[in-house]
């Protein structure tokens, strides 16, 4: 594997008006690495993660992909990139079925002439085994996302971020609204995706969700990084200290 | 596959709650008048129907994708006149009708712009187009309609002609849905516009541009209720300054019985066939059951109340079958 980082985030800034939401973070993921990014609420966390996926654009920083320097302008180059984010809460269309909500954007389609039909076999076919993989058994994927329970929810974000076999997966808050049984499933599922050499950044405010798994931990506290450790240097109850401290 | 499968598989077609209703509908008015099921009538109704059907299959698509159109009764009413203004100035008539639906195009663009751009709820938007439309449609004609011109003969042909026992309004109305269902339900387009009207944040995080989604649905629409008002405006061979008040209420009110949410990300294009039948039939079966005018509206509105109080109970049903 190449020395470079997969992915590099230098000196970057964000305002939302007078408020600074980001003051010059540097976040570096490795190719095999899980990162756990942690912090309080209003640390920064998901404004970082918006500037990974495209949603928002950094105003000052470089972003640098696999050694090359890029710009992040919507979430569309962020996925065609390799990038699939998990977002908390609003990752998939309640009134859409399952099917549905796995291929949004990326739909199959049979061509004919000028006009693309929607390939609703494959759509359906290939929804199942990216389920399956996921050791998700739905009775139909024309279920409706509204007919199925949080984890279920969660279970085909993550289904569809792996059917586009991602180089980098970002979960914002994956575990939050999960049973204890479906974090865990969560959890051992980001480690698989390792061992088949996808990295991850996985945020959180629990700390006892991210370092069983994490290798490398990223704290942030009020839009500043204030520390980075690699797993081996450090325990938990230091790292616990430095989130909470005021 | 059990009876109870089948039945949870009929009850969860989104459009069974209006079918319902136009099933009794029909029933009812057929027993106040029988004449109603007559042939001459259900030609009379079928004649009519395009007109309002076409415009709430635009509306119908615009609310799935999170949007609203209250101008389409000005555009309804504004369409025919630029046409019939073109061809007193000397321009053919097709070439006076394309240039009248350009412009229906451009007045939806300019509420996808204003609603879009200035963050403004197109409901409010509209609300102003409508009335800006309306009132320049006024202005222009101080009231008064344009008479129908021998060289518009051609063109009344090709939009409302009568072939065998119907007219060929009612084909292009039917070709109108068939390619607004492939669209909906069969293209990737129709996928994005579900994903929008659901939920804006979860779409624009896959990649989608909203924006474009939406503008494009509100020039759909635009361009459709040009389209109705030419339709009628032939048909009657008259270009009314008048023409389409208060239909935005019906287009919306039919849209919403056929099953379009408000909300967004809901809504059948057979659903809106549904709804513009059963408001046209109700107006139609009202009058030959001799009620006054006045009833039309309390029946659309009574409708409407009902449809939605019957969907919601379809739905809790269906969830509990599970």
């Amino acid at each position: 594997m190449s020395k470079l980082p997969l992915v590099k985030l230098v000196n970057i800034h964000k305002w939302f008006g007078r408020v600074c939401a980001l003051e010059g973070v540097d976040l570096s993921v490795d190719y095999n690495e899980i990162v756990g990014l942690l912090g309080d609420n209003g640390a920064g966390k998901s404004t970082l993660i918006k500037i990974l996926s495209g949603v928002y654009s950094p105003d000052k920083g470089e972003i640098t992909w696999q050694g090359e320097k890029i710009n992040f302008s919507s979430p569309k180059n962020s996925i065609k990139l390799g990038i699939e984010t998990i977002h908390q809460e609003v990752a998939l269309i309640d009134r859409m079925n399952v099917m549905r909500n796995i291929f949004i954007g990326r739909e199959p389609v049979i061509r004919l002439g000028p006009m693309g039909w929607l390939n609703m076999k494959k759509m359906a076919r290939e929804s199942m085994k990216a389920l399956e993989k996921v050791a998700l058994y739905l009775r139909s994927p024309e279920a409706l996302v509204e007919e199925l329970s949080g984890g279920q929810r969660q279970g085909v974000a993550i289904a569809r971020a792996m059917y586009f076999k991602p180089k980098l997966l970002v979960l914002d808050e994956p575990t939050n609204n999960l049973s204890v049984k479906e974090s865990k499933r969560v959890l051992r599922f980001v480690t698989e995706m390792k061992a088949q050499g996808v990295s991850s950044i996985f945020i959180s405010h629990n700390l006892y969700n991210v370092y069983p798994i994490a290798d490398k931990i990223v704290i942030l506290r009020h839009g500043k990084k204030v520390g980075e450790f690699k797993k081996e240097e450090t325990s938990i109850d230091d790292l616990t200290e430095m989130i909470t401290l005021k | 596959m059990g009876i109870r499968h089948l039945l949870r598989k009929i009850l969860l077609l989104k459009e069974i709650g209006s079918f319902v209703m136009l099933g009794t509908a029909i029933l009812v008015f057929y027993l106040l008048s029988p004449p109603f099921l007559s042939l001459a009538n259900i030609q009379l109704i079928l004649q009519i129907a395009p007109e309002l059907g076409i415009m709430v299959t635009g509306v119908t698509l615009l609310m799935i994708s999170g949007e609203f159109d209250l101008s389409v009764g000005s555009v309804f009413a504004l369409c025919p006149i630029i046409n019939i203004m073109l061809m007193n100035l000397g321009l053919n008539v097709y070439l006076s009708a394309i240039f009248a639906s350009i412009a229906s195009c451009g007045i939806g663009a300019l509420n996808a712009v204003i609603t879009l751009k200035l963050r403004i709820p197109s409901f409010i938007t509209t609300l102003g187009t409508m009335m800006i439309w309306r009132g320049v449609i006024m202005l222009i004609t101080a009231g008064w309609p344009f008479p129908f011109l021998e060289e518009a003969i051609p063109l009344q042909k090709l939009l409302v002609g009568e072939v065998g026992l119907i007219r060929l309004s009612l084909i292009w109305y039917g070709m109108i849905v068939l390619v607004s269902w492939i669209i909906l339900e069969r293209s990737r387009f129709g996928n994005w516009m579900f994903a929008v009207g659901g939920n804006p944040r979860a779409a624009k995080a896959r990649g989608i541009n909203t924006d474009v989604v939406k503008a494009t649905n509100f020039v759909i629409a635009s361009f459709l209720a040009g389209l109705a008002g030419l339709i009628q405006a032939y048909r009657l061979e008259a270009f009314m300054p008048l023409a389409g008040i208060g239909v935005e209420l019906d287009v919306i009110a039919s849209a919403v019985i056929g099953g379009a949410s408000l909300a967004g990300g809901a809504g059948t294009v057979i659903g809106s066939v549904i709804g513009a039948l059963l408001i046209r039939i109700i107006d139609n079966g009202l009058v030959l059951a001799g009620a006054p005018g006045y009833w039309f509206r309390i029946f659309v509105g009574i409708v409407l109340v009902v449809s939605l109080t019957f969907n919601r109970i379809i739905e809790t049903k269906v969830h509990k079958m599970r």
